[in-house]
């Protein structure tokens, strides 16, 4: 179970690097845990700061932990959830008893706001691996998405406007959020009026750049009880891939999430109208609806009229990124991290004015890659029946 | 030979023959002897089964299956070509393959759209498949 999390400083953090956004983020959640650092024996980073800045085997020794159980699992932005999955089952089985998960990036700060526009690779460099047969077309991040979403499009008529109502959703909880990078709020016509990036996504179909940090710890019931927060449980959690360069996607008007859905559903033993809150990984709004679609909240191609009904609003059915989401409020690139934290703060009922009022179900599905791995986390505020 | 500032793939023992073939015009993917599982991108196995696979030579037609309009690149090379479009490809023969689609009114793209193959020669022993739009045959 969690019993403890943090967040370093966002969105904008300069006197931070990335190190020390996990350094912080690690200290706020030991701190929110009531646990001492030499009680940590399982420590899960999946760096992504690059040049080994951040990886496990580094920040174990920065941080000095002196583990039992150590992970370095990177699937991009859904590494977190994919954390969640793997340390449920080693404290399951024994391998550690209390494990620290961090994360941290100073994205905004060191590279500013070119977030996927800045191609994958640099001219005139001979490029090896898979990457090669993708490398001389010029394809982007976003472009990945935006060809998601015109194959959805295609196959069902999910609209622009559709895409948009995700995007004005999420905003709305981030004008609650005084931390949030975008506050104002915005219409569905201020998203189709903002510049197309990589066509059909325009410029408020991406997520913020921004810094930012976090951490969790993960605990065993025997510990969990003396500690002074209230547990959130792992009541299930799965993982699934279906590519990882975006010329290797199966089928542009799916995800894994279809698969990873399902399946943490089934372990949690809950179904969709179990749940009280969404923390879904919006990188685009395209990525929302996707996952909306995989996890069963809508049917396969009807998630635009699903979001277009309101359920994921402030007051709606299944209120989603409570924070104010990668769109609205702090994505430094692995936002997965993010899906977790709020999902606690929710579930302690510790979320203030956008408290979901008797949120005792959380489901977080991380998107990482171009939607190529997604991994989804079922949380609880109450035991396993 | 056109003079490429963009990113070039680096070939290795599986992907030689492919670039190799696109220098001279040819299409290939790989074809599975054991399953049948034809395959892009080249692999040292066969992707369904583990074989070894084979080349096949494609004829270069195919229809786009989705694309999208890049019109912010950083990167030198295709900074000053936005917009520009990059599609998924799906061959006559099966398996999809990623490339610019060219020589076309960007607005005239769609899913859908029949395209064959068009080779930029780029280095002696490299050429970059690309696509525009089927001639009348």
């Amino acid at each position: 179970m969690i019993v403890g999390i943090g967040l370093s400083d966002y969105p904008r953090a300069p006197h931070l690097d990335a190190v020390q956004h996990h350094v912080l983020a690690a200290r706020r959640a030991i701190a929110d845990a009531g646990i001492a650092k030499s009680d940590l024996d399982g420590y899960v980073s999946a760096g992504g700061a690059g040049g080994m800045l951040d990886d496990a085997i580094t920040m174990a020794e920065y941080l000095r932990i002196d583990h039992r159980y150590i992970d370095s699992t990177m699937t991009g932005g859904s590494s977190f959830e994919f954390h969640v999955q793997h340390l449920a089952a080693a404290i399951r089985d024994g391998q550690c008893d209390t494990a620290l998960v961090t994360y941290g990036s100073d994205r905004l700060s060191a590279t500013g706001r070119g977030l996927g526009t800045g191609g994958f690779t640099q001219p005139k460099q001979g490029v090896a691996g898979p990457a090669q047969y993708e490398a001389p077309y010029g394809n982007t991040l976003v472009g990945a998405y935006a060809m998601h979403a015109m194959r959805h499009m295609h196959e069902f008529g999910t609209t622009s406007e559709q895409l948009a109502e995700i995007a004005v959703g999420v905003r709305e909880f981030a004008s609650l959020n005084p931390l949030a990078i975008y506050r104002d709020l915005i219409t569905v016509d201020d998203v189709l009026a903002s510049r197309m990036v990589a066509d059909p996504l325009h410029k408020l179909d991406c997520c913020a750049v921004t810094d930012g940090g976090g951490a969790f710890i993960m605990t065993t019931a025997d510990r969990a009880r003396d500690l002074p927060n209230a547990p959130v449980y792992v009541l299930g959690a799965a993982g699934a891939q279906t590519h990882w360069n975006i010329s290797q996607q199966t089928d542009f008007s799916t995800s894994a999430a279809a698969v990873a859905g399902p399946r943490a559903m089934q372990y949690a033993g809950i179904g969709v109208d179990d749940v009280d809150l969404l923390m879904l990984y919006d990188s685009f709004t395209i990525t929302v609806l996707m996952l909306l679609e995989g996890l069963g909240f809508a049917p396969r191609g009807e998630g635009g009229p699903w979001v277009q009904e309101g359920h994921l609003r402030r007051g709606g059915r299944f209120p989603m990124n409570t924070d104010g989401g990668g769109l609205s409020s702090c994505h430094p690139g692995m936002r997965g991290m993010f899906l977790i934290t709020e999902a606690v703060r929710q579930l302690r009922g510790h979320a203030g004015v956008v408290q979901v009022p008797d949120c005792k179900v959380a489901v977080c599905a991380g998107s990482g890659g171009y939607l190529s791995a997604i991994g989804v986390a079922v949380l609880s505020s109450e035991a396993p029946s | 030979m056109t003079d490429w500032v963009k990113p070039l793939p680096l070939p290795d023992n599986v992907s030689a023959p492919y670039w190799a073939a696109a220098r001279e015009g040819r299409l290939l993917v790989q074809e599975c002897p054991q399953c049948g599982n034809r395959q892009w991108y080249p692999r040292a196995l066969c992707a369904r089964c583990a074989a070894e696979p084979e080349w096949l030579e494609c004829t270069g037609r195919g229809v786009v299956y989705t694309y999208c309009v890049i019109r912010q690149m950083g990167t030198a090379g295709f900074r000053d070509e936005v917009p520009y479009v990059v599609a998924m490809v799906e061959l006559d023969e099966g398996p999809r393959v990623m490339g610019n689609v060219i020589g076309v009114d960007i607005a005239e793209v769609h899913i859908g759209l029949a395209v064959e193959a068009a080779f930029i020669a780029v280095a002696d022993d490299i050429g970059i498949p690309q696509w525009r739009p089927l001639s009348d045959h």
